[in-house]
């Protein structure tokens, strides 16, 4: 029987509204507003999970977003299912269901907790130290490691939630709705600028908004009355808009920021269909002010881990806000006057304080002697020095601290308790300032770091900027908004303030023990069990940097990137070490401040719309004919046409050979094509091509090769002299854009003198290619009115002409060596041009083939691919196509490379073209190409970069790129594979018709 | 990600843009009369410096054209932006 610690109604949850959840299979009862943590602390359960190393049982440690331990698995074995949410942030719904993570086969028995009795001889570094060698078995070490370590599982299923982005621009924004956001909100929405307010709990007003003690009030009033009406303002404010469960993830620079607002975790799955899950807002902010609170710190002794040991301050929110204790017999342990407010609280709520074990000596505050009147014993000068409960808490031993506090004296006396509350004082939650580029500064007074330089157009105010009373938020927040927000004045001047609290700490990174630090568990990083001992372990061993410490003992590197414990891991380095706080610095928080679930980073993109592509004009005739598919660049190209059960070697073979028995038909419109206008556009074509241009004729064609300023092949093309200064450029598929970049740069930048336009005209034409001996017959039925004569419509010539009405261009140019029509025409046009080729090519068996033909054939002719024989690494000379690089010019792009030292190596990888010992046989493309087998090491002389079985030639072809290839004509190699050696030739990469016969066939 | 000042169409997001490498690097004018040094100083030695720097960089999503900007590398704030062909600022 579960007990029921719910204490006293609290106005922020609804006692009238009970929700039933499941935790690890059985069924409890919250109410709405609850967390799931604190339903369980209602319902006595402190054990959530076990911890990552020695698997040692862990509870609830903090009642926000840095908690480190209760950390559980949602709707296990379901497509909802997640890993690594954050007990204390998950509102409780009907039906939730939680497990605890890391633990096997359950949390109250877990056979990793042996790990923790073998603890000393997993120190830090262990895994690094243990597993690394040999190396061939970490496959092995990582499989049981994995096993038995594990944070959580992923889901298998698809993820049924929408996700999406959205863009926002604001004047101000403000992260952080506590008392100082609240305050910022106001001022900025009401002096006219367009203010954001985004807060990550679910309710407005931060940790004041639960504050009920006569101790804090402004202007007679206490100051959770004094907000409420405050936040019950705003909320009426047309120009400020403000988002709750909204979470910023991450603080770019130039005030970009990403935030998560979580819009349906929080209710029924059932209700959740259709509807968007979380929207990641992406947020251009003129002003950012950074209200982000300060985080509570843990204390650090030997066994500071036990489920039952919280914050002080979680003790006190989950009493004030929810109504709840975290025990009946309840301790707390400070080094400052923040417990003394847990302490009054919990009296008010009636809720039984053994004693308060304070670090400080000699103190003295109102709140102090409030909790003495109150007949609370208060050990002054005391520590705790040790726990005691396995899977709870049950008693604390305590020593009296020396007075440098570096030793413990006295007697040991213990105390049993079911629950102890820690407090060594703030921590200004400084990450999104840090994210940001913001440099940090070190307050010696209470051992903080505080925002010093701000990157950008920002302001940090409140507790995060180091104001942790409340009579300081607001003396400080008012005169700053004031200042950055150019103000004469705001309403917030003259208040009155009543605050208690004394300012007096006593820090003492790691406390004291009465055992050697050898035999203790100090914790400073609760989620990755690393210790004080394994810190001072990485000193000992010679790490000195924070960033070093940090990976070899993995603080900070869990999912909660370790924001309750760095501040001590820097604490005990520099004393260790005898440096200054100031001069280690921190380690470095990285987006996102609290995980982000993949769906919200992808948003809409997912499915068809993860990466879109691009489709040709003729595209739904391919689909129709049940093409396969192949992406180039961001295209689908048909890639073959398989008939009747065809495999892919199979239709292949049959497009080439009817290709060049016959005819064959390719869809070529995805071939980049650039206009090029101006009366300088013939200089402009030498200066970007190898060859000469000047001399080519209105109306003809020509190949050219473009290269990179050293040298390499860049693309390649056909372009086509349309009129005296009217050019059309052809480029690869997949290098269209980046070609007119290129070009668009040298126009633009070094050769602004030239009278050249140039415009990206891709998408403006279909390009029908017709080839094969029949292919004149076909075209010439298809355009009537043309004269297709040698004479008048030679080779590397072009025609402008129509079909009926329309306008097209017709080129007779060839990348398959066959006599061959490429048809421009208008794109609403192609898939007409298309169909009307294929129906009057039928008597002489039209054969529509993909890109994987289209690659044979050009092979068979010894045609290179660039990026495919080409891998920027190849000059034109490499490539044995001297012919086309221009002696004569003085200048084009790349020229002077040709003739660098490097280059001029008669040793470079030259292409050649391969043929197998056996005809049958075909190359893998990719593979090495060695001249002896038994040296050693083998040298690796080039490697195969297209091979195919030409049905053509009926053999085995490939191209390949080799050391001295050019002159190693005939030469035998090998081709070493796995299990056999295959014996090749060397050739000339021409195979078919090398007197270019089949051109005017 | 920064806000860029487009030259041409004003203030637009980074990923509207293409970085360019260093600016004022000159194409000479007559590369066949350089030895291999001097070609091999225009066409692989580039500055990367920690602080100011001169970039070239081009509105690739918007107007497609090239620009200078002056940017402090150590935190990407951008100090100045101006056409191409005009003088760099020297403050
Ligand atoms: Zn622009």
């Amino acid at each position: 029987m579960t007990k029921n610690l719910r204490v006293k109604s609290s106005k922020l949850i609804d006692e009238t509204y009970k929700i039933s959840f499941k935790f690890n299979g059985r069924t409890y009862y919250g109410y709405k507003g609850d967390t799931l943590a604190s339903a369980l602390l209602a319902n006595d359960i402190h054990l959530v999970g076990r911890s990552f190393k020695y698997h040692r049982p862990r509870g609830i440690m903090t009642a926000g977003s840095e908690e480190p331990n209760g950390i559980v698995q949602l709707h296990k074995n379901t497509s909802r299912t997640e890993p690594n949410v954050r007990a204390t942030e998950i509102e409780i719904y009907e039906g939730l269901e939680a497990s605890s993570q890391n633990c096997w086969p359950s949390v109250n028995f877990d056979i990793g907790g042996i790990n923790n009795f073998f603890s000393p001889i997993l120190p830090a570094g262990f895994y690094y130290k243990t597993f690394m060698w040999p190396s061939s078995f970490w496959e092995k070490y990582e499989y049981f490691i994995r096993k038995s370590a594990g944070l959580g599982k992923s889901p298998t299923e698809p993820d049924p939630d929408i996700y999406e982005h959205k863009y926002i621009h604001c004047d101000v924004l403000i992260i952080g709705a506590g008392i100082s956001g609240i305050i910022a909100a106001k001022t900025a929405a009401k002096n006219g600028y367009k203010t954001l307010l985004v807060d990550e709990k679910p309710y407005l007003g931060g940790s004041t908004i639960y504050q009920n003690s006569e101790h804090f009030k402004i202007n007679n009033q206490i100051s959770s009355s004094w907000l409420e009406k405050e936040i019950n303002e705003i909320k009426k404010i047309k120009n400020l808009e403000i988002k709750i469960r909204t979470s910023v993830a991450a603080y770019h620079g130039y005030n970009f920021l990403l935030a998560r607002e979580n819009l349906t975790d929080h209710i029924p799955l059932e209700q959740r269909n259709n509807k968007i899950r979380h929207r990641l807002l992406k947020i251009r902010a003129k002003k950012v002010i950074t209200a982000t609170g300060s985080l509570e710190r843990p204390l650090i002794f030997d066994n500071n881990d036990r489920p039952g040991i919280l914050l002080s301050s979680a003790i006190e929110k989950y009493a004030n806000f929810y109504g709840v204790a975290c025990g009946e017999k309840n301790i707390l342990l400070t080094n400052n006057d923040s417990a003394y407010e847990a302490a009054i609280s919990l009296y008010q709520k009636g809720i039984n304080i053994e004693a308060i074990i304070d670090n400080r000596e000699e103190i003295d505050s109102k709140l102090i002697k409030e909790t003495e009147k109150n007949n609370i014993k208060v050990y002054k000068g005391y520590t705790v020095v040790d726990t005691s409960g396995y899977k709870r808490i049950n008693k604390v031993s305590i020593m009296q601290l020396s007075k440098d506090g570096q030793k413990v004296v006295g007697p040991k006396i213990s105390i049993s308790c079911d629950c102890l509350g820690v407090s060594g004082g703030w921590t200004p939650a400084v990450h999104l300032f840090t994210q940001s580029g913001g440099k940090l500064k070190f307050r010696d007074e209470d051992q903080v770091f505080i925002p010093n330089i701000y990157p950008s157009d920002q302001i940090s105010i409140g507790s995060c900027n180091g104001d942790f009373t409340l009579d300081e938020i607001l003396s400080t927040v008012p005169k700053t908004l004031k200042e950055f927000l150019n103000l004469k004045k705001t309403d917030y001047e003259d208040l009155e303030i009543k605050s208690s609290f004394n300012k007096s700490k006593r820090n003492i990174w790691l406390l004291p023990s009465d055992k050697i630090i050898g035999k203790t568990k100090p914790f400073v990083d609760y989620q990755n069990d690393a210790t004080a001992k394994d810190i001072k372990l990485a000193l000992r061993e010679g790490f000195r940097s924070i960033e070093h410490v940090k990976r070899y003992t993995t603080t900070g590197m869990g999912t909660d990137q370790g924001k309750l414990g760095n501040m001590h891991a820097l604490g005990i380095i520099s004393e260790t070490a005898g440096s200054k706080m100031g001069e280690l610095g921190t380690t470095t928080f990285r987006p996102p401040y609290t995980p982000l679930t993949f769906g919200t980073i992808v948003g809409r993109n997912v499915g068809e719309y993860f990466d879109v592509f691009r489709k040709t004009p003729i595209h739904e005739w391919h689909v129709e004919n049940k093409a396969e598919f192949e992406n180039v660049g961001q295209w689908k190209r048909a890639w073959y046409y398989p008939k009747n059960g065809e495999n892919m070697h199979d239709a292949v073979q049959r497009e080439s050979k009817a290709a060049r028995d016959s005819a064959g038909i390719l869809d070529a419109s995805t071939l980049g094509k650039i206009d090029i206008q101006g009366t300088d556009a013939s200089e402009f074509l030498n200066r970007v091509y190898t060859n000469a241009w000047s001399k080519l004729a209105i109306g003809k064609c020509r190949y050219g090769l473009m290269l990179n300023e050293d040298g390499m092949v860049y693309d390649d093309g056909v372009t086509t002299r349309l009129g005296e200064n009217h050019y059309i450029m052809t480029t690869t598929t997949g290098g269209a854009a980046t070609v007119l970049g290129k070009l668009e740069d040298y126009l633009q930048t070094e050769w602004p003198e030239l009278d050249v336009y140039l415009t990206s005209v891709t998408d403006h034409y279909a390009t029908v290619s017709v080839c094969g001996p029949n292919s004149k017959k076909i075209v010439s039925q298809v355009i009537p009115d043309l004269d297709f004569s040698d004479e008048n419509f030679p080779h590397m010539s072009f025609k402008n002409t129509k079909i009926g009405k329309i306008k097209c261009r017709v080129m007779r140019i060839s990348f398959t060596g066959e006599h061959s029509y490429e048809i421009n025409i208008q794109s609403n046009y192609g898939k007409s041009v298309w169909e009307k080729c294929m129906e009057i090519g039928k008597e002489f068996n039209i054969t529509p083939y993909g890109t994987e033909t289209m690659h044979l054939l050009r092979a068979e002719k010894g045609f290179i691919i660039v990026g495919q024989d080409t891998d920027a690494t190849m000059t034109p000379i490499d490539l044995q196509m001297d012919w086309i690089v221009s002696k004569k010019k003085y200048d084009f792009i790349g020229k002077r490379s040709l003739y660098r030292s490097d280059t001029i190596r008669e040793d470079r990888k030259q292409l050649v073209g391969l043929l197998t010992e056996n005809p049958d046989e075909v190359l893998e493309e990719g593979a090495q190409i060695v001249a002896d087998i038994k040296k050693s090491p083998v040298e690796m002389l080039g490697h195969v970069t297209s091979s195919y079985y030409s049905p053509n030639l009926k053999k085995s072809i490939a191209l390949g790129v080799l050391k001295g290839g050019k002159n190693m004509m005939g030469k035998k190699l090998i081709i070493p594979m796995e299990n056999k050696q295959i014996n090749v030739t060397v050739a000339d990469p021409v195979f078919l018709d090398k007197e270019n016969k089949k051109l005017n066939a | 990600m920064f806000v860029i000042n487009c030259p041409y169409c004003g203030e637009r997001e980074q990923s509207e843009f293409k970085a360019g490498g260093e600016a004022h690097i000159v194409r000479p004018k007559q590369p066949t009369e350089l030895s291999d040094d001097q070609w091999a100083e225009y066409l692989f030695m580039r500055k990367n410096i920690k602080g100011i720097q001169f970039e070239r960089w081009v509105h690739t999503h918007g107007c497609r054209k090239w620009f200078n900007v002056v940017r402090d590398t150590s935190n990407d704030l951008i100090k100045a932006v101006y056409k191409m062909g005009e003088k760099p600022p020297t403050k």
